[in-house]
């Protein structure tokens, strides 16, 4: 397949079309306006439906509606945007409604700033909404991951029967780079027979709810998501790893930092130090134990942590990840600013002298 | 080969179009290819500007702090931008619109008056044609005949009369290609 210039938000709202987007609900954004733009325009020549909405709120609870009634239905926004949907996200986790969010990061906290940020990972991969629930977390670092995941997430959430979630930031909306459509993975999907679309001589009417006023149903609920939960964790559990089989140094990234360490890891290898890129592509399911068992081999001495983040978020996968079994170290940039290669590079080899001066100890 | 690449300006100076261009001639003649623009208050009014990469080889990060080449369409993109220029490198300078020499004695400096020969020719919009005509041959690193066959395909039905000036534009960048040391207008008549 020849190969396309695409810029990231035009790709993500074309992606979506290609998997059977039925109905876009949406707000502008910046840095994820285009997403919206595009869709307007395509996905009522699609036979979809477009609806800007009144607010982000509107949005996420149009695509409860969408969803319930058995179409593939998708919004998107920026960060500040996402934090308003939270309550619509656990209402559709708990009616186990498919359905797929786009979170195009910036700096926040707050309304931040419009340029890139990491600072929802937590957000994302804990949950915004109250009560048990996950998102299945997709995190591409380029825009031909976008593109895959986006037509993915739409599979994904209905073998589930779950919200799945693709972040990215705003430079890989921003940006343009070449792509290729290629096919992804069939999957066996389940008919929709819970869909709120008629009754079609079934004995019973179909009803999309999240409230259980008696507690043991509650909690089978809750015991039926647990279970679903835990087959994601088992089956749908993505990462990376780059240039890890020999790495002394293991730089832990995701998104525009994870592609960022790759042009420092050759800085790094060019200058004697022999260092490594672990990618999660899921952010939930977290790799935990690919994480775990690179941290335990015995040529690494020091993970290096990088994220758009001041506080570090990720992190705490890490280090539940690792467990103590080697020391980690952070590098962090929040309110849109983007770590540099010269920077990363300066913190693997400062991370590197500290181990060796310490042998190695935490 | 590995060009990272600056192209900044003010707003309607077709800086993001430059990038574009030379993505898309990369693109055509087999690199990998990334554009990644500034879309921040800036673009409002004000210096825009992107960042592009050409590569033979899988590109990593799309963003960069010093460039390989500079494309400065006004003088606050020389002040921003210029310091950071890798030593050794390349700054294009628009000299209809900077009238200060750029100092730096460690980069090969030229002097492009992009406005002034697309006035000359007719229209001002074309000059950032002007401009990407002398990256191509000051540079080498991409074919003018891929440029060129891109201009005639960017350029069709009402627009298509935009083609002969748009050719001519890139055609007389092309002869500032090469070094000229005095910064004015009149530094390349060519």
């Amino acid at each position: 397949m020849a190969k396309e210039l695409w810029k990231g938000n035009e790709a993500i709202a074309e992606a979506a079309i290609r998997a059977g987007c039925d109905c876009f609900f949406g707000y502008p954004i910046t840095p994820q306006s285009e997403v919206p733009e595009y869709m307007s325009v395509h996905l009522p020549a699609a036979g979809g439906v477009f609806v800007q909405s009144e607010s982000e709120i509107a949005a996420v609870n149009m695509v409860y509606g969408a969803a319930g009634s058995g179409m593939r239905a998708m919004t998107s926004s920026s960060s500040p945007g996402i934090s308003l949907k939270q309550e619509g996200i656990t209402y559709l986790a708990a009616s186990e409604l498919p359905c797929v969010i786009v979170n195009c990061m910036r700096g926040g906290p707050g309304l931040g700033t419009i340029q890139p940020g990491q600072g929802d990972y937590f957000q994302a991969t804990r949950g915004g909404g109250n009560g048990d629930y996950r998102t299945l977390v997709l995190a591409p670092f380029d825009i031909q991951e976008t593109v895959d995941f986006v037509q993915e997430a739409f599979d994904i959430a209905d073998q589930y029967r779950n919200p799945v979630m693709v972040v990215c930031d705003g430079l890989i909306g921003q940006m343009m780079e070449p792509i290729e459509w290629r096919p992804i993975p069939k999957r066996d999907l389940p008919p929709k027979d819970w869909a709120a679309s008629g009754r079609r001589g079934r004995a019973r009417h179909n009803v999309i709810n999240s409230l259980y006023l008696d507690p043991e149903s509650c909690e089978e609920l809750n015991q039926r998501l647990t279970v679903k939960y835990a087959e994601m964790e088992e089956k749908e559990t993505r990462w990376s790893a780059v240039n890890c089989e020999d790495a002394e140094l293991i730089i832990t990234a995701y998104g525009t930092p994870a592609r960022i360490a790759l042009s420092a890891i050759e800085e790094l290898r060019a200058g004697g130090l022999k260092a490594g890129l672990f990618r999660p592509i899921t952010l939930w399911p977290f790799p935990e134990a690919p994480l775990h068992e690179l941290a335990g081999s015995g040529q690494v001495k020091v993970i290096l942590d990088v994220e758009m983040s001041s506080t570090g978020q990720m992190l705490d996968d890490v280090r539940l990840a690792v467990e103590g079994q080697k020391p980690i170290r952070y590098l962090g940039h929040a309110g849109g600013v983007m770590p540099t290669v010269e920077e990363m590079a300066d913190a693997a080899w400062t991370a590197w002298k500290e181990v060796q001066q310490h042998g190695g100890h935490l | 080969m590995k060009k990272e690449i600056i192209i900044s300006g003010f707003g309607g100076q077709g800086v993001m179009s430059i990038g574009k261009n030379l993505v898309e001639a990369g693109m055509a003649e087999g690199l990998n290819v990334t554009w990644a623009p500034s879309y921040g208050p800036e673009m409002r009014g004000g210096t825009a500007n992107c960042s592009v990469v050409l590569s033979s080889r899988r590109i990593g990060s799309p963003v960069f702090t010093h460039p390989t080449e500079l494309i400065a369409m006004n003088a606050p993109s020389i002040g921003k931008f210029g310091p950071l220029a890798v030593s050794g490198g390349l700054v294009l300078v628009n000299s209809s619109v900077v009238k200060e020499p750029f100092g730096r004695a460690d980069v090969r400096t030229l002097y492009v008056p992009c406005e002034s020969i697309a006035y000359e020719l007719g229209n001002p919009k074309a000059a950032n044609m002007v401009m990407l005509g002398a990256y191509v041959s000051a540079t080498g690193a991409l074919q003018p005949e891929t440029i060129k066959s891109m201009i005639v395909h960017m350029f069709t039905g009402a627009k298509a009369k935009l083609v002969p000036l748009n050719l001519e534009a890139f055609r007389r960048g092309m002869r500032c290609g090469t070094e000229r040391p005095v910064p004015t207008d009149a530094a390349c008549t060519a």
